[in-house]
């Protein structure tokens, strides 16, 4: 990152997210966030590092935790917490959910949470780039389980043999629900080197550090935009909360992972690590950041007081959309 | 003004006419699958098309059944039209988490915000020559099962030109279910652009004291057991289902409320398929107005076997079809005639 500008612009998105999800996780309990979520605290920087080297007219998806992703490509604070109130001023007027979450205005063009679906639907936008010779490219996130379909591979085989400009980002944080890695993949299975034997390049990064990803992201963009081919990007991170849900898992005594192992990582928070480097090494004070904190807690409030005076849909709305003509 | 005119080609020809036209027409078109630019181009249907527009926009795939159907939605969001060819429905099983869990739900789940995927899906049902429990299957009332997703099932070449040309129109993703032993059969389509309707049933032929509802080839064939029956003076009216979601139901009720004997003929298994769904609606509309209790007959209830007498009996003969009438007519049927089933001959190319 060539920049303490780009730096602090990436730790004000962190941020932003991370007060939506943590206030996601404390109106969760009152019911009235009728969706199942998968709350992305923790893996932060993963969205908002690759994010931040794409250009307006590169083109998102994502999975199930797609929050981060929605957010970090410029989706409203104030149209998420309508879509899991399930208000009509809702991303998807309230009948998405959590996790079916759109706003093309910034080029965010679809979520789907079943593992490998938005994987082929980049492939599939980056065909259409190169159907119509424009500079663009598709980027996907997804989780470490997608490695575990067979779609993934359809996918990469087809990406490859056409030289589709697709940036696979897998958000390793090594569990699928509460499966963890050494239960679903062999010993000493590398994500990327399995990527490279079907023609991909791939790299590896710590996902929890934006500087980090941010530079690996600015390689890849630049090796798909000078038509090489697809490249995957895998970002090791940790998400901290339950797999669905606003708690933690130590909270219901599940064991599939330790709390240390949990505390463990919270030390390795992104946010942390990059308040630390705004200010040890740019010169940034603790007043300045705290009161980054201060301005997106109060934005965050005044969206989902905002949010919760939307309406509902109508129930003459309900076979909307079904068919278009 | 330009005029249009009539002749006849096969089905097969038509398939590839309308997709020539509608590439011709939208740059936004491509064509993809397994074997489209083979020299025999899917049954004749994708190699024209392969010839004038070449490689870029006629893509043989690998054999990727999902990500395919999930590469031409993630198309569709920046504005591509795909037209996605399966040689026989059956590799579809592969796609459906694409097409059932996706395609069909995307314009509605995210309230039309995230646009609508006008996927065309077009598969191919098998019959005969052996082909067996994995290569004559059809699976159109699984699809129907789903909202959102269209399903056609053209029984002859103007539908089959005009089916897909409206769907290339269509907002909705789309499965036409074509039938194998079609594609040689000739009939009268309407040179240019000739759209036809994706949503009516057709009657095909009037008839006042039975009403047959077909699906795809078994049209052809009731059509048959019907003018033999005419020589009887038994009166059948025979309806061309043509679209199984949505499924025209009033024009099977007016046949219905004007014969009081139904019988439906479906290409698929009887249980849970399209005759239950018909069967359904009428019973729940006015079960009273039947003079006799409804009949449903399709493929036996096992996967097709291969031996050719077993094969043979899988499908309705139509003798079996005389018996069945002869009994909801209450009457003798004395036709001796057997009247050949449209696949006797059939030897592939499949």
């Amino acid at each position: 990152m060539s920049s303490d500008q780009e730096l602090l612009e990436c730790y004000i998105k962190m941020v932003n997210i991370r007060v939506f999800e943590e206030k996601v996780a404390s109106e969760y309990p009152l019911g009235e966030m009728r969706t199942p979520t998968h709350l992305g605290i923790g893996q932060e920087a993963v969205a908002v590092g690759v994010l931040s080297q794409r250009e307006p007219t590169d083109v998102i998806f994502s999975h199930h935790r797609c929050h981060n992703h929605f957010l970090a490509a410029g989706g409203s604070t104030y149209s998420l917490f309508c879509e899991l109130l399930g208000r009509v001023d809702g991303c998807s007027g309230g009948r998405g959910g959590s996790v079916h979450l759109v706003d093309r205005s910034v080029n965010f063009l679809g979520t789907s949470p079943i593992l490998t679906q938005a994987v082929a639907f980049a492939a599939g936008a980056a065909f259409a780039f190169n159907f119509r010779k424009q500079q663009r490219a598709a980027i996907v996130f997804f989780g470490d389980a997608a490695f575990e379909e067979g779609t993934m591979w359809e996918t990469f085989n087809f990406s490859v043999l056409h030289k589709l400009p697709v940036l696979f980002v897998c958000e390793n944080n090594l569990y699928s629900t509460e499966s963890s890695l050494e239960k679903r993949v062999p010993f000493n299975t590398s994500f990327t080197e399995k990527s490279r034997a079907f023609g991909i390049f791939a790299s590896t990064c710590d996902g929890n550090d934006v500087e980090e990803v941010s530079k690996h992201s600015r390689n890849a963009f630049e090796h798909i935009k000078s038509g090489y081919g697809p490249y995957l990007l895998e970002c090791l991170t940790y998400r901290t909360r339950e797999h669905v849900g606003p708690n933690f898992d130590y909270d219901f005594q599940r064991n599939y992972r330790s709390k240390e192992e949990i505390q463990k990582w919270m030390t390795k928070c992104p946010i942390i690590n990059s308040g630390e480097i705004l200010m040890k090494v740019y010169g940034f004070t603790k007043t300045q950041l705290l009161s980054i904190n201060r301005r997106a807690s109060e934005e965050i409030e005044c969206a989902f007081n905002l949010a919760k005076k939307s309406p509902f849909p109508s129930l003459e709305s309900h076979f909307d959309h079904l068919y278009g003509l | 003004m330009t005029q249009t005119f009539t002749r006849k080609i096969t089905y097969a020809q038509a398939i590839s006419e309308a997709t020539c036209l509608i590439m011709e027409a939208d740059p936004n078109v491509v064509l993809m699958g397994i074997g489209m630019d083979y020299s025999s181009g899917v049954f004749g249907t994708t190699s024209e098309a392969f010839n004038k527009f070449g490689t870029e926009r006629v893509i043989d795939t690998p054999a990727m059944e999902n990500a395919l159907t999930g590469i031409a939605i993630g198309s569709a969001t920046v504005g591509i039209k795909p037209i996605l060819v399966h040689a026989r429905n059956d590799f579809m099983f592969l796609a459906l988490d694409q097409l059932l869990n996706v395609c069909a739900k995307w314009n509605y789940m995210f309230n039309g915000n995230a646009g609508s995927l006008p996927i065309i899906n077009r598969a191919v049902i098998g019959r005969g020559w052996g082909q067996g429990a994995t290569h004559s299957q059809s699976i159109q009332s699984i699809l129907a099962h789903f909202p959102g997703l269209r399903v056609v099932m053209p029984s002859n070449p103007a539908d089959a030109k005009g089916m897909l040309l409206s769907a290339w129109k269509s907002f909705d993703p789309i499965v036409i279910l074509e039938h194998r032993s079609l594609f040689e059969i000739e009939g009268q389509v309407d040179d240019g652009i000739a759209f036809s309707d994706l949503v009516s049933a057709k009657v095909v032929k009037e008839g006042s004291d039975l009403t047959i509802v077909a699906t795809s080839i078994c049209v052809h064939e009731s059509l048959l057991i019907a003018l033999e029956l005419e020589t009887l003076g038994i009166s059948i009216e025979v309806v061309d289902l043509r679209s199984i979601q949505p499924i025209d139901c009033i024009t099977v009720l007016d046949s219905v409320k004007k014969t009081g004997r139904l019988l439906i003929y479906d290409t698929s298994w009887v249980n849970f398929g399209v005759g239950a769904e018909i069967a359904a609606t009428v019973a729940e509309n006015d079960g009273m107005i039947m003079k006799t209790p409804i009949v449903r007959i399709g493929q036996l209830g096992v996967p097709a076997p291969v031996s050719k007498p077993l094969e043979d009996q899988h499908y309705p003969s139509s003798r079996s079809v005389f018996d069945i009438i002869e009994k909801m007519m209450s009457r003798n049927i004395t036709s001796t005639k057997t009247i050949p089933s449209i696949t006797k001959g059939f030897q592939g190319p499949y």
